[in-house]
């Protein structure tokens, strides 16, 4: 599985005060010790600095990049915080996120053709989030077939199926994991990503639900997530469920996790 | 419908003052969250000849206070106070024709929405429940919501307070524009203006100018009150 480091986020207080000062030192910390945990893109996203975000995202970059030979994620609706980032970043970045909503979807395509950067999309409808599991596949689709169109390749392409509260509706999860072997056996070789947390919102032990999720996730087909690799209880979910899904060639990488101590 | 029988019949009566007993149990039931179990007892209510005002009171707005009490001790979880928000709305349906009739008014109007470009409703909607089970009106302008249609509803609508809701950091400054829409419209001492919403914090919505920040549902409730004067229930 594809472990994107969710830690390097504005709207983490801490995070937001490092990067208020500029504190190199703090940013650096959290991309090493992700990508020792097992990272292979660290996202960083700047989105509570408004007016400043495009020059705090790309010093993000330069910031993470200066200590680590890992790829960003990087988390912005914003194409003008993009393309600052985009700009400075070395290697193939992923770029998180594009919908369907016209202007942004214009403004973005060219721009991660032009790095030839890898690219999640959202599964959004015009109003929102699509409530069935057929009205969200449908905008995936779309989203989907537009950007083969532009000449994107199905493996540069992550489809987020929007994960929701459960306790707000009890499909939520169902809805979610249904879309995502939908998408994945009809676009061979497509990938498929989300945030994890979404889904306990308002429910107590978050973390069991989402390990949980990730799990049943993973047996639909998900190969890429967006989470925090430095927790023990959630990097060993991913690489048990590896093992589990057939991903892992004699269990051999959850043996070296595990004589590492990085799961237990 | 068997229920209601089985439910009431045992202590229908009320020997003690005047059917206290059963608004006790409104309140007491509300966190059940069965919405037909609050009907019946609403109608059983009305039965026994309490007025709508005081189920409504001392009913299911002081029920809703308890169970948004026992959500910020950590008691109760978001399922449990949505279930119980709409046992609370099944109440008010019954009771809504009747208050107007005899002339109740709610707490206060409240305009409620999410920012233009931000498609988030769940907390918004959370927010709205519970307003009106604090005994508010509410008027739901759903997602999306332009500063101009804000303007115009409350210009239009006249509100007490218009609330807001913004889920994303690049959608937070849609706040600032509605309340800049409304100074430029002479509108902005009209009406009291309480933000929220994951990326808001108080320092934030100090900054751009609004009366109030609630960080959840419930906070919002009491913040509502604040800022119209309300004291008790």
């Amino acid at each position: 599985m594809v472990i994107i480091g969710e830690k390097i986020n504005s709207s983490n207080k801490k995070v937001a005060s490092a990067l208020g000062k500029k504190d190199m030192e703090f940013i650096q910390k959290l991309a090493k010790e992700q990508v020792e945990a097992g990272a292979d893109y660290i996202d960083v996203n700047a989105g509570m600095f408004g007016d400043q975000e495009a020059e705090l995202l790309a010093w993000l970059v330069k910031t993470v990049q200066a200590v680590v030979r890992t790829p960003c994620c990087l988390d912005s609706p914003n194409p003008d915080a993009i393309k600052e980032a985009l700009e400075v970043h070395q290697g193939r970045a992923m770029v998180n996120s594009i919908t369907s909503e016209k202007e942004r979807y214009q403004k973005l395509v060219p721009l991660v053709k032009h790095y030839q950067a890898k690219v999640i999309a959202l599964c959004l409808g015009e109003k929102g989030i699509p409530e069935t599991v057929d009205e969200r596949f449908l905008s995936a689709k779309r989203i989907i077939d537009d950007l083969l169109k532009e000449g994107f390749h199905l493996p540069d392409i992550y489809v987020d199926p929007l994960i929701q509260p459960i306790a707000i509706n009890s499909s939520a999860a169902i809805i979610a994991l249904e879309l995502i072997e939908r998408v994945m056996k009809c676009y061979l070789g497509i990938h498929t990503v989300c945030g994890i947390s979404n889904i306990s919102y308002g429910l107590p032990l978050r973390r069991m639900l989402n390990v949980s999720f990730l799990i049943m996730a993973r047996a639909k087909g998900l190969d890429t997530a967006i989470l925090d690799p430095c927790d023990h209880l959630v990097l060993s979910a991913v690489l048990a469920s590896e093992a589990l899904a057939g991903k892992d060639a004699h269990g051999l990488k959850y043996i070296s996790a595990f004589r590492k101590g990085r799961i237990k | 419908m068997v229920l209601s029988t089985s439910l009431l019949s045992e202590r229908g009566g009320s020997s003690d003052g005047v059917g206290m007993e059963i608004i006790k149990r409104i309140s007491d039931e509300l966190s059940d969250g069965e919405a037909d179990k609050i009907e019946l007892l609403t109608l059983e209510a009305l039965r026994q000849g309490l007025s709508p005002e005081i189920i409504l009171k001392e009913g299911l707005i002081a029920g809703m206070n308890i169970i948004g009490e026992r959500f910020k001790q950590g008691e109760l979880f978001v399922p449990e106070v949505l279930l119980a928000a709409r046992a609370m709305q099944a109440g008010m349906n019954i009771l809504k024709p009747r208050l107007i009739q005899t002339g109740v008014k709610p707490a206060g109007r409240i305009i409620i929405g999410t920012v233009k470009g931000d498609l988030h409703d769940i907390g918004k909607n959370l927010v709205a429940m519970m307003l009106e089970g604090g005994g508010f009106e509410i008027i739901d302008l759903g997602i999306d919501t332009a500063p101009e249609r804000f303007v115009k509803e409350v210009r239009d609508k006249k509100p007490q307070i218009l609330a807001m809701s913004a889920l994303l950091t690049t959608t937070l400054p849609m706040m600032k524009a509605t309340i800049e829409a409304l100074k430029a419209e002479g509108l902005r001492d009209k009406v009291k203006i309480l933000v929220g919403g994951a990326p808001l914090s108080q320092r934030y919505a100090d900054e751009i100018g609004s009366d109030g920040y609630a960080p959840d549902a419930v906070s919002a409730v009491a913040k509502a009150r604040e800022l119209l004067n309300l004291t008790g229930t």
